[in-house]
């Protein structure tokens, strides 16, 4: 985020919060929280190996690549 | 404007697989069109011509050989940006995905090429779904065929654009928490966001999982529930989609289009009226609920008290499932990658990718979620916008006791002008006040054209319990059978 962004955003992202705080409104304390409009149950498929798509298919659209691999920028300080 | 551009999907696809006009012929028509009205309308962020052709080919060839064609073979189709297709350019209308090609096909992008359904291209939309307007697009607005210099509404603004336009006789949105109902309306079509879990999600770029959802759009009623019926259905790439068979919806559409309601109990919600909604919109919602009871249905009044507090629980619940989806735009396996210098951390170059790969709305909802998430407010925020979504849930089960739909308008407002609320984000929020409470109960709803105000198109959305989509269709096709032709035939020429 720039500098000038944070400005804009502060006073935004004030009105916003408080606004959506009116939830705090609702007497729910003994209220189950709905995280998924259907049930949900933990899905499996058998362990078996089926299609992928090609090593080179995925790299294709990476932003940077070495040696068959997907490069990334430094991940150790120097010191490391 | 070509005359094949002028007819609905239903009666395209029944002209070629009689043989009085060709695939090709009908894509041709299509093409010509968005050549010569999309530089003023800009529904497209990409049009794939030489795609297009060749699935159109495919069509008549079929035809040719005397193969069996589905019910939309070679009727052209706008796809929103936000659903994957291998190898043409997919953004979600962000920078941070420019110029990426997808290495496959979302379960709808592969369920309408099977159908021979013709894909014209990608359609402009808020950056990943995030908005009202089309107006946070990375990339250009979209303007609205009705009026240009007002929005197409969004986030899937480009592909309610593009069929109001008759650029194509269908599009796919996705609706998060209103983003095809009220583009629809906005833009005089139909559209329909199915029960949470009856489309498959596989292959659409998330935005809040929990609510995300894809549906059709068209001129008709009838239209929309024939593209309802190619996509929908259990995936098991889609560990929510709900191994159940589509709901009849084309059966609906035909049976509404006999405009007999009777038998059918209509609830008008309270709390979806009244102050902050425009006299043209509530003018026009109440002539068709007025309609409705002239068609036979039992009309009456419930109250969902709960609904009030949609917009609060919505704008935290979206924005914190998007501050966990969007963090996969990393910089590292594919999108943007900005400052990778061999000096700068991993630490640093995700930071700079972010900042000039995702927009302002993008950004003030990752900071909202974030916050709503953090350990001391989460409980206050997430938690309780949580509990709220079951008391709306709640609400709904107790109307649905009493009623077998409950309608509203689709927005507030019409359409409004170009950069009339982009500084201002709550402006832009309260545009999804009709259509939130059945994004957070997972319901399915739909917006149908109801009249004009101000020369502007007014939608009126149904809402139906889970599974029951049919009955949306069944309502919306008797008061579109009655208003008797499609809202868009008034549109001025463009």
């Amino acid at each position: 985020m720039t500098e000038q962004e944070l400005d804009v955003f502060a006073g935004q992202l004030d009105v916003i919060l408080g606004s959506v705080a009116r939830v705090g409104e609702v007497a729910a304390a003994d209220i189950e929280p709905t995280t998924h409009a259907v049930p949900l149950r933990n899905v499996l498929r058998p362990d078996e190996v089926g299609p992928c798509l090609d090593r080179s298919v995925v790299l294709a659209q990476a932003p940077a690549v070495e040696d068959n691999r997907f490069r990334v920028p430094r991940i150790l300080d120097d010191e490391q | 404007m070509s005359e094949l551009t002028y007819l609905g999907a239903a009666e395209i696809a029944v002209a070629i697989a009689a043989g009085d006009v060709s695939a090709e012929e009908v894509t041709r028509a299509h093409l010509d069109r968005i050549e010569q009205v999309d530089g003023m309308v800009r529904a497209f962020l990409h049009v794939d011509t030489d795609g297009a052709l060749d699935a159109a080919r495919r069509v008549d060839a079929d035809r040719a050989a005397g193969r069996d064609l589905g019910p939309l073979a070679g009727v052209p189709l706008a796809m929103k940006d936000v659903v994957v297709t291998q190898g043409l350019p997919t953004t979600a209308g962000s920078k941070i995905l420019e110029g990426w090609i997808p290495p496959y096909d979302a379960t709808i992008t592969r369920k309408i090429k099977d159908a021979g359904i013709v894909m014209l291209g990608k359609t402009n939309m808020d950056e990943f779904a995030m908005g009202s307007s089309t107006e946070n697009s990375a990339f250009h607005p979209t303007h609205n065929p009705w009026d240009l210099d007002r929005i197409p509404g969004g986030s899937s603004g480009g592909s309610s654009a593009a069929v109001s336009a008759f650029e194509a006789a269908l599009g796919i949105g996705t609706d998060t928490g209103g983003s095809i109902r009220q583009p629809a309306a906005v833009t005089g079509i139909v559209g329909h966001k199915p029960t949470y879990g009856g489309v498959s999600r596989y292959g659409l770029i998330a935005f809040s999982s929990s609510l995300d959802q894809a549906g059709p759009f068209g001129r008709t009623v009838l239209d929309a529930a024939l593209l309802h019926e190619v996509i929908g259905g259990h995936d098991p790439l889609d560990s929510t989609s709900i191994p159940q068979p589509v709901p009849p919806v084309a059966a609906a559409a035909r049976d509404g289009a006999r405009a007999d309601l009777t038998g059918v109990r209509v609830a008008v919600v309270r709390e979806l009226g009244g102050e902050g909604y425009q006299p043209g919109v509530l003018a026009a919602f109440q002539e068709a609920v007025s309609t409705l009871r002239a068609l036979g249905a039992t009309v009456l009044e419930v109250s969902c008290p709960h609904f009030d507090y949609a917009l609060a629980a919505y704008y935290l619940i979206a924005p914190s499932e998007c501050s966990s989806n969007l963090a996969r735009f990393d910089g590292v396996r594919y999108g943007l990658r900005v400052g990778d210098d061999g000096v700068r951390s991993l630490e640093d170059v995700m930071s700079l990718t972010r900042e000039a790969g995702f927009g302002p709305e993008v950004k003030r909802r990752i900071m909202i979620g974030t916050y709503a998430l953090s350990s001391g407010y989460y409980d206050a925020y997430y938690g309780q916008a949580q509990k709220v979504r079951t008391l709306i849930s709640r609400d709904f089960a107790a109307a649905f006791e009493q009623a077998d739909v409950l309608v509203s308008p689709s927005s507030p407002f019409v359409a409004f002008g170009i950069g009339e609320r982009i500084d201002d984000p709550m402006a832009m929020y309260v545009n999804d006040l009709c259509t939130l409470p059945a994004s957070l109960a997972g319901t399915p709803a739909i917006s149908v054209p109801c009249g004009l105000s101000e020369g502007l198109p007014v939608g009126l959305q149904v809402m139906a319990p889970a599974l029951a989509d049919d009955r949306c269709y069944r309502v919306a096709a008797a008061l579109e059978a009655d208003h008797g032709h499609p809202l868009t035939e008034e549109a001025p020429a463009l």
